[in-house]
């Protein structure tokens, strides 16, 4: 006998899920103007779970047209009345949490273990810190009675589709801002489900609108002349080119971009809890997190140490059903993504990495890529600097505090690294020198609300979260 | 038929997370506006305030480890259990302070709109009174506020609950711990909070509720060496003065009283009067 | 659709042929290192040049294994195996050869309803109710272990620890579940720590050349850092324990997730080391069929298979037998069962 972990499935009766959904615009789901719709599969399963609609340019006016008339109204309710709402959200979101995590599971492929104790804590914990800042602005440290930008038009991407509507629409409805947000193409429901959250709450209609669609509905919406505040979180080249669209406007923009974030191990550092830091960097979310630890530069002297520590506990992530509460790494987002990551890999390869993965036997359906790491590389290869966006952890080495700064910095991103020392002053003196915009030290992949989250260089620019998070909503 | 007789409700005292009597076995006459008796409330004695300090003492480890984001959520628990008895503590606003209707209804919902109020303070009131310090040398240095520890607070005395609310919440919120002597007068509504603070997830002992001669209790607790801060909102000037020197033999931090407006924005004084500074001074070297 | 998960494959590492802590060829392997043993300064620097624990991330992945959902016919291979593991324990003053008879009816027959049930691995009392222990379990199978050197203060001399250690040995125990002495080992006196244990594990030996498996208990609690725990760990197992257990149960802190898993890395990188493998044993504060089985999957996921057996894993505990014999029959019955069928003891 053996102690193998029997199948422990959350249900899946806990969400209900229509066979189609339209646009949320003006409080009511109505479909696009030229009734085109899209499927969302399970890319667990490749399971079709809904048709959505595709949202077109005229549906993204109407939208917009909606959001400025609610304006009006929101911006100029009380600041305590805004929390109110918010916190309704909030309490809402904590009710309905295991309905959301699964659905997010479902529709992302992400496990829930995953998108029930880090997506929907952070998702409500979200919602319940901006509410305390919409009566509160005037002691944010913008000046007195600081005022909303307008319309809020908001791309997200699909690695944490509820998260990053959080991070989207808390802010902006406790400034008074309104906001047309679009989720991305392959995870659309729950924020159709944030709708009916929002009916629930009893929020004005108008207020926050959702458009369902691909890239050019996002294209569409960023360029809406009566925007006034863009915020896109997705890859730097998407964000360029948004950026390039708003130029010569008035349009207050942030981005939220990629990265390729050094995970820093010294020879002094807690091996144990390294290991698992570098695991839960470059795995978490199957990889599809702009701040992964995708890059693992550890010190020569305890590189074999770190290594067999490393495939060790990589031989233990159970890969499979996003359903299983026991499922440590879920499926791939997508088809496309796959690819990207496939192809990345073989390069890796190519150019003379050395491939690793544990022995693990994937799923027939669905998009499935194990667990893997590459040691070998150099500052030179692809895989040390694209951003793969998958579980793929690329090995370097460096000798001196000096060196491992000046590879962690040697990349036209910014947005985060880890430092693993047991040595404060070595901590203090690397963040200090690292050009990232997030620096965790013996941790790593921690978020919260009050944490404002954001990157240097091409990493994107403004904050998320926090304090500093009000800014980018703010007219100051 | 005969009409039906009311059952009284027996006020209690509000002491760690429990509702004793008062160790006196005294009580005292409680009168609405025109004089009609309206219950018996309990008479503190200079024991129960002791008791309240212990209580408020052993809470505090708890309360002001709790992370800012759980005092946050509790908070507005507050807000939303009050919200659920709002008709009861609009009778008692209205026979405490000889109120209409109306303008009680109006006390009371001010009452929880400042729960919440203080609720979304819990997490940032470390971003506004705290910060990193540009020293000049190679050190990190962060100042972060911390809260003061044991607050004894004495209720303002004729704002029996917005005014009681608007001096529990703020120091609450940000990690102290209470001892609250009630509105002489009018202390129902105290006690009946202490009810609602019960079942509101607070851990008992953070906020302890005392009922009596305002400035029999306060005396001892002002005097306390195991108190740290004293709100004297409740108190007239001859007794702060008193109350005020008592409370230099271990320099108490202590709020002197003022006219105050209830019902106006809050602002934020109140939150920063009962918290320490702390930097944190930390080398940065390779 | 049907999903399968990575699972563990032969070691990466080349290790040495695992031998067991109480076998002959252990004491070679232990020699290996004998240079770290040498003298104070040596065994100093070599505990204090073990890598640090970080606290937080050791609480949060002993929290996330927590979180494992063991469910159907993993819970019923999970329960009979904790069963099986238990060292049933009776260690008050009012101890008489009555209610230890008692309890060793217990661990050999835990549900009279259902004879399938597992034995416990042995019945753990004080030294002298070993004897009486000895008789009451006959050829049972279980183990008689004794808790010995002063428990649970330890704050004897030397030689009453290891009369102490001799007397349980000469009734019969089969394991000795010393306390080390935490008062030296905080003040930093580690090579007396380590030559204590040492003397005990000779004085665990059987005229007929056999010896007792020694169980040495670290107090996790009054040892109060994670780094103390993991230097105590390595300590005991150069100075020769078969086990390293977590408390006495005597004291407020007793086993915890955390405290346990870092033990079970010890003996994990220990085992990497040397090849020698040792057990561990949390004691004191696991009630629960939940809380056994969390343990049992730190243990999967740490160690895995070969410390899945009461060779090397063991609870200290005595409520624990009867939740688990409730979820056992909750499990064969469907329904909930309650204290009135169960046996107290």
């Amino acid at each position: 006998m053996t102690f193998e972990y029997a199948p422990a499935p959350e249900s899946r009766s806990v969400v209900d899920i229509a066979p189609s959904y339209g646009l949320f615009i003006d409080g009511e789901f109505a479909p696009a103007a030229d009734g085109k719709v899209f499927k969302t599969v399970s890319p667990s399963s490749e399971e079709v779970l809904s048709e959505v609609a595709q949202a077109t340019t005229d549906d993204v006016d109407r939208a917009v047209k909606a959001a400025r008339k609610a304006f009006e109204k929101w911006s100029a309710l009380p600041g305590a009345e805004r929390a109110k709402y918010l916190f309704r959200i909030a309490r809402i979101i904590q009710e309905r949490s295991r309905e959301l995590a699964v659905l997010e599971s479902l529709d992302n492929g992400k496990p829930i273990r995953e998108s029930r104790d880090a997506d929907l804590p952070l998702v409500a914990a979200h919602f319940f810190y901006y509410a305390g800042w919409a009566d509160k602005l005037d002691h944010a440290g913008y000046g007195p009675n600081p005022r909303a930008l307008g319309v809020a038009g908001q791309v997200i991407p699909w690695n944490f589709p509820l998260l990053m509507l959080a991070w989207k629409i808390a802010p902006a409805l406790a400034t008074g801002n309104t906001v047309v947000l679009k989720p991305a193409e392959t995870t659309p429901l729950s924020a159709l489900f944030f709708a009916d959250v929002c009916r629930q709450a009893g929020l004005p209609k108008g207020v926050v609108n959702i458009l369902t669609g691909d890239g050019s509905t996002g294209a569409a919406l960023v360029a809406h002349p009566d925007v006034n505040k863009v915020a896109f979180t997705g890859s730097t080249e998407v964000g360029k080119a948004i950026a390039r669209t708003v130029a010569g406007t008035d349009k207050k923009l942030t981005l939220e971009l990629g990265g390729k974030a050094a995970n820093i191990v010294f020879d002094d550092a807690p091996i144990d809890q390294a290991v698992e830091g570098i695991v839960n960097g470059i795995f978490f979310n199957q990889g599809h997190v702009c701040c992964a630890g995708s890059r693992l530069l550890v010190q020569e002297s305890v590189q074999d140490e770190l290594l067999d520590a490393l495939k060790r506990r990589m031989q233990t992530l159970r890969v499979g059903d996003p359903l299983d509460k026991n499922t440590d790494v879920g499926a791939i987002n997508s088809a496309e993504q796959l690819a990207r990551i496939t192809e990345l890999a073989d390069a890796g390869e190519a150019e003379g990495a050395e491939r690793w993965a544990p022995a693990c036997e994937l799923p027939s359906a669905g998009y499935w890529f194990a667990p893997t790491l590459f040691t070998g590389v150099t500052q030179a290869h692809r895989i040390a600097r694209e951003e793969i966006f998958g579980p793929v952890l690329s090995v370097l080495t460096f000798r001196t505090p000096a060196e491992a700064v000046e590879k962690a910095n040697n990349t036209p991103y910014g947005l985060s690294a880890g430092i693993w020392t047991e040595k404060g002053s070595r901590i203090l003196w690397m963040a200090n020198k690292l050009r990232a915009g997030v620096i965790w030290s013996n941790t790593f992949n921690k978020f919260d609300p009050a944490s404002p989250f954001g990157g240097y260089k091409e990493s994107g620019f403004g904050r998320e979260g926090g304090r500093h998070g009000l800014e980018a909503y703010l007219d100051v | 038929m005969s009409e039906r007789l009311s059952v009284f409700k027996t006020y209690k005292l509000y002491v760690g997370g429990k509702f004793p009597r008062s160790e006196s076995g005294r009580v005292y006459e409680v009168s609405d506006a025109k004089g009609n008796w309206l219950a018996n409330a309990p008479l503190s004695s200079r024991k129960d305030a002791r008791d309240a300090v212990v209580a408020a003492r052993k809470a505090f480890g708890g309360w002001s480890g709790a992370t800012a984001y759980n005092r946050g959520q509790i908070l507005y628990r507050i807000a939303e259990m009050l919200e659920g008895c709002r008709d009861q503590f609009v009778a008692e606003v209205a026979d405490a302070e000889g109120l209409s209707r109306s303008k009680a209804t109006a006390q009371v919902e001010a009452a929880i709109d400042r729960w919440v109020w203080y609720a979304g303070w819990s997490d940032k009131v470390a971003q506004i009174a705290g910060g990193a310090n540009p020293v000049a040398g190679p050190y990190f240095n962060l100042s972060s506020p911390e809260p003061t520890g044991v607050v004894a607070v004495l209720a303002p005395q004729k704002s029996s609950f917005l005014g009681l609310v608007s001096v529990i919440a703020p120091a609450v919120v940000t990690g102290n711990t209470t001892v609250v002597v009630a509105s002489e007068k009018s202390p129902l509504p105290a006690l009946s909070l202490g009810e609602v603070l019960a079942t509101s997830d607070l851990p008992g002992g953070v906020v302890n509720v005392l009922s009596g001669r305002t400035a029999e209790i306060a005396a001892p607790l002002a005097a306390h060496q195991d108190v740290n801060a004293l709100d004297l909102a409740g108190a007239d000037a001859g007794l702060a003065k008193e109350l005020e020197i008592a409370a230099a033999d271990n320099l108490k931090r202590v709020l002197r009283p003022r006219t105050e407006d209830w019902g106006a924005d809050p602002g934020t004084d109140r939150l920063l009067a009962f918290l320490e500074t702390k930097t944190v001074w930390h080398p940065m070297g390779v | 659709m049907t999903l399968r998960y990575a699972r563990r494959y032969a070691p990466l590492v080349t290790m040495p042929i695992t031998v067991p802590a109480y076998g002959k060829e252990a004491a070679g392997r232990l020699a290996s290192m004998a240079a770290v043993t040498a003298d104070d300064g040596a065994l100093r620097r070599f505990l204090h040049g073990l890598p640090g624990v970080d606290a937080v991330g050791l609480e949060a992945r002993a929290a996330t294994l927590g979180t494992r959902s063991i469910k159907t016919t993993a819970k019923a291979y999970a329960i009979d195996l904790a069963l099986s593991m238990i060292d049933l324990t009776t260690l008050e003053g009012a101890d008489t050869p009555g209610k230890v008879r008692a309890l060793c009816a217990k661990g050999i027959n835990p549900d009279p309803t259902d004879r399938t049930t597992p034995k416990v691995a042995a019945i753990c009392v004080y030294p002298d109710m070993v004897a009486t222990a000895k008789e009451a379990l006959g050829d049972s199978g279980i183990h008689v272990a004794s808790v010995a050197t002063a428990f649970p203060a330890g704050r004897a001399a030397l030689p009453v620890k290891l009369a102490d250690t001799r007397d349980a040995v000469a009734a019969g125990a089969d394991e000795i579940d010393m306390v080390i002495d935490r008062g030296a080992f905080l003040s930093g006196r580690y090579l007396q720590v380590f030559e204590e244990i040492k003397a005990v594990k000779e004085a665990c030996a059987r005229p007929d050349g056999s010896a007792a498996h020694l169980k040495v208990i670290f107090e996790t609690g009054e040892l109060q850092t994670y780094d103390n725990v993991r230097r105590a760990s390595w300590l005991s197992m150069l100075a020769g324990a078969d086990f390293i257990k977590t408390s006495t149960g005597k004291v407020a802190v007793n086993a915890t997730p955390p405290v346990t898993l870092l033990m079970l890395e010890a003996v994990r990188d220990f085992h990497a080391a040397t090849g020698v493998q040792v057990g561990v044993k949390p004691a004191g504060g696991i009630r629960t069929t939940k809380d056994a089985i969390k343990y049992l999957v730190m243990v999967n996921e740490t160690l895995g298979e070969p410390w899945l057996t009461a060779d090397w894993f063991r609870f200290g505990a005595s409520s624990l037998l009867n939740d688990l014999l409730m979820q056992r029959q909750k499990l064969s019955t469907g329904r909930y069962s309650g204290p009135d069928y169960v046996t107290v003891d």
